[in-house]
């Protein structure tokens, strides 16, 4: 029975063998055009029809919108200052959230790499990821509980006569520097492991102090990784709404974009481009200093 | 090593490919003109004419404490019909979930109605479906907002205003007007501790006050503002912007920041009001004595259930929509929320006896001093004039909290 029904099925599949015998770029071609497709119509798509929309209009009652061509968005966000101020902003936090998140992480990194034992290695590594597993928003409204007034880090600080940053940028910016860390670590952890200690040795024999080492070798090879890992908590940054909703009263780009887009999908469409320009320029950088080299 | 260059060219090849497709994809997005209007109401087309069996259930979009086990658990018993709720923050969210034409119906406010009516989301209601509608209080009938060309098209849930609430033991005396928020001179003195709604429609609620504070003004319409009392709602935001703690559209938002002492003063529902006194927190709203009003009224709202057109449940959502209104359970719904019931025949059936005389049920002079929530139209809802249209509230409200 099951010789029976498995013949049809062998010669249909053989058939097929067959037509891609010897023909590589069929191959290459079939196996490719599932990804593509994805890519091309998922995401570049998405991204054609949001510059497409942008240069739209909008019906005030209906929301409806209308396809005419318009500058309009375009030039709101040039002349208000107020998103001006708000891009501003935005770019600020993703900037400073990202150096304070290299600086944290680095010598995370650098000990589970080079000093940690296999265990203490893959502890150390539960331990980054283990905050990845519970939701996002829960972690926010932890932190929003413990910035709050009567909270934990008010309670904290007060004997040393100290008070907490309460609600505003330097809690969004302490929330996010802890929300992405994870996503800094690991890069520059992969980036370290791949530096082999021969070549730290070799500089220790060749009479370099260990800061000369780190500066001269360590740092150069392992730069790559900051970098690839920069572009995790910037984008992270520079896209998120929802954390400076609950511990803030500021509005980043992604706050204007949701308020927008229910009567005004075109100007939502308009200000979700800015990000994405900064992100290519950034990307550009990166690529310029070596990000994508060996990641 | 050899091959090191060739995957670098093909890569380029693929990507000059994509952007020469994207830019045909473009092309064609941007050709594709027609675009259809949406229809202005007075469409009986897609009324439902006969009520049939019950689909089993029902998606709907509330606002918080609309739905509750309490009433929709018995409408399950009783109609078979499961309910799904879904509770949003503010007026554009609901507008946005009904787009996606994934529910039933929805409780919209005044102003979320007009724009569901422009945008084609909504189908009139055929009242002789919802005997209980009879009864319901004539001056919610044909309403501006929730009747267009004389055609229902929505039931009324029930009304209220919007509060003053405070913490009772930070705020002394109690304040009887909205400039213990608004006013700079006196707002500074909880800076950073005030509460506020996060919608463009509280620019409304600086209006409410002018009204009172600068007659020379001369608004009537709270909503329908010309440039004028526009620029000087948004100026007095813009001062008090510095004294928020925080804007909230969440409800949980607010409840933990009264809760925490992070706000101490602000505008609220009385959701989170009653929520806030059920957990023993010593707040306080402007009392039944002063008719639950600051001196200047209020914004607030008159909140009417509307049918989506793409309704895959259409009977369930004509069950609930009877449901709702229900004397009991209207009733139920009411002193539950605390606003006043739409059904007439519910104040017979509240715990409180006098609950519908001290919430003014049947008050329409009462009314006269609260806003009821209106979309903001250019031509200022009667055509008589230059008004400031819903778009450029929204972007005042970004300018406003900077």
């Amino acid at each position: 029975m099951a010789a029976e029904a498995a013949a049809p099925r062998r010669s249909a599949g053989r058939k097929l063998a067959g037509l891609f015998h010897g023909r590589p770029r069929l191959q290459v071609g079939a196996l490719l055009a599932g990804p593509v497709g994805w890519l091309v119509i998922g995401y570049i798509g998405s991204l054609v029809v949001l510059l497409v929309t942008s240069f739209w209009s909008v019906d005030a009652l209906s929301g409806e919108v209308i396809q005419e061509l318009s500058f309009d968005n375009f030039e709101a966000l040039w002349n208000e200052p107020v998103y001006r101020d708000i891009i501003g902003r935005t770019v600020g936090i993703a900037a400073a959230v990202t150096v304070t998140d290299a600086l944290l992480a680095f010598p995370i990194a650098f000990y589970m790499a080079k000093i940690a034992s296999n265990r203490g290695k893959a502890i150390l590594v539960v331990a980054i990821l283990l905050p990845l597993w519970s939701s996002y928003l829960v972690k926010v409204l932890a932190w929003r509980t413990m910035l709050s007034d009567g909270g934990i880090i008010n309670w904290a600080l007060e004997p040393f006569g100290l008070n907490g940053p309460g609600y505003g940028i330097v809690a969004v910016w302490l929330v996010m520097s802890y929300l992405w860390l994870p996503y800094m670590i690991l890069p520059i952890y992969a980036g370290l492991e791949r530096i082999p200690d021969s070549l730290i040795s070799a500089s220790e024999d060749l009479g370099a102090q260990p800061l000369t080492t780190f500066r001269r070798v360590i740092l150069p090879l392992a730069f790559p990784a900051v970098v690839a890992g920069s572009i995790f908590t910037f984008s992270l940054t520079l896209g998120d709404y929802i954390t400076p909703r609950l511990v803030s009263s500021d509005q980043f780009i992604g706050n204007v974009i949701f308020n927008s887009i229910v009567n005004d999908q075109p100007f939502a469409a308009a200000l979700a481009l800015v990000p994405i320009v900064v992100m290519i320029a950034y990307l550009l950088v990166a690529r310029r200093l070596g990000a994508f080299e060996h990641v | 090593m050899r091959t090191d260059a060739r995957p670098a060219r093909t890569a380029w090849v693929v990507l000059a490919g994509l952007v020469v497709f994207m830019l045909v994809l473009a092309g064609c997005g941007g050709g594709d003109d027609d675009s259809t209007d949406g229809g202005g109401g007075g469409d009986e087309s897609g009324m439902l004419q006969k009520l049939g069996k019950g689909e089993g259930e029902v998606n709907l979009i509330s606002w918080a404490g609309y739905v509750e086990p309490g009433w929709s658990k018995p409408f399950e018993q009783k109609t078979g019909c499961k309910v799904n709720n879904k509770v949003a923050g503010t007026s554009d969210e609901m507008v946005k979930l009904m787009e996606s034409g994934q529910y039933d119906g929805v409780s919209a406010s005044g102003n979320a109605t007009a724009r569901l009516v422009a945008a084609d989301e909504v189908d009139p209601v055929n009242v002789d479906l919802v005997p209980n509608y009879k009864t319901v209080f004539d001056d919610l009938k044909n309403q501006s907002y929730n009747t267009f060309d004389d055609v229902p098209y929505g039931i009324p849930h029930g009304r209220g205003a919007n509060l003053l609430m405070w913490n009772d033991s930070d705020v002394k005396p109690g304040p009887t007007s909205w400039d213990v928020i608004l006013d700079p001179a006196k707002a500074s003195k909880y800076s950073g501790k005030i509460s506020v709604y996060d919608d463009p429609i509280y620019i409304a609620d600086a209006a409410v006050y002018l009204k009172t504070h600068e007659p020379d003004l001369g608004i009537e319409n709270p909503y329908q503002l010309n440039e004028e009392q526009f620029e000087a709602a948004v100026n007095l935001l813009k001062e008090q912007a510095p004294n928020v703690g925080e804007y909230w559209s969440e409800v949980e938002k607010q409840i933990s920041g009264f809760t925490n002492g992070d706000s101490q003063v602000g505008t609220t529902w009385q959701y989170q009001y009653f929520a806030l006194l059920e957990e023993d927190q010593p707040v306080a709203a402007s009392p039944a004595s002063q008719g639950f009003l600051p001196k200047e009224g209020a914004t607030g709202w008159s909140d009417t259930w509307m049918i989506s057109n793409k309704a895959k449940h259409p009977n369930c959502m004509y069950e609930w929509m009877n449901w709702i209104i229900e004397p009991k359970v209207n009733a139920e719904v009411a002193e539950w929320f605390g606003e006043a019931p739409a059904q007439s025949l519910a104040c017979d059936e509240t715990e409180n006896p006098d609950f519908c005389a001290d919430y003014h049920a049947d008050n329409p002079a009462f009314w006269k001093r609260v806003y009821y929530w209106e979309t903001p139209l250019a031509d200022c809802g009667d055509g008589s004039g230059d008004c400031k249209d819903y778009n450029d509230w929204i972007k005042a409200w970004t300018a406003i909290k900077g």
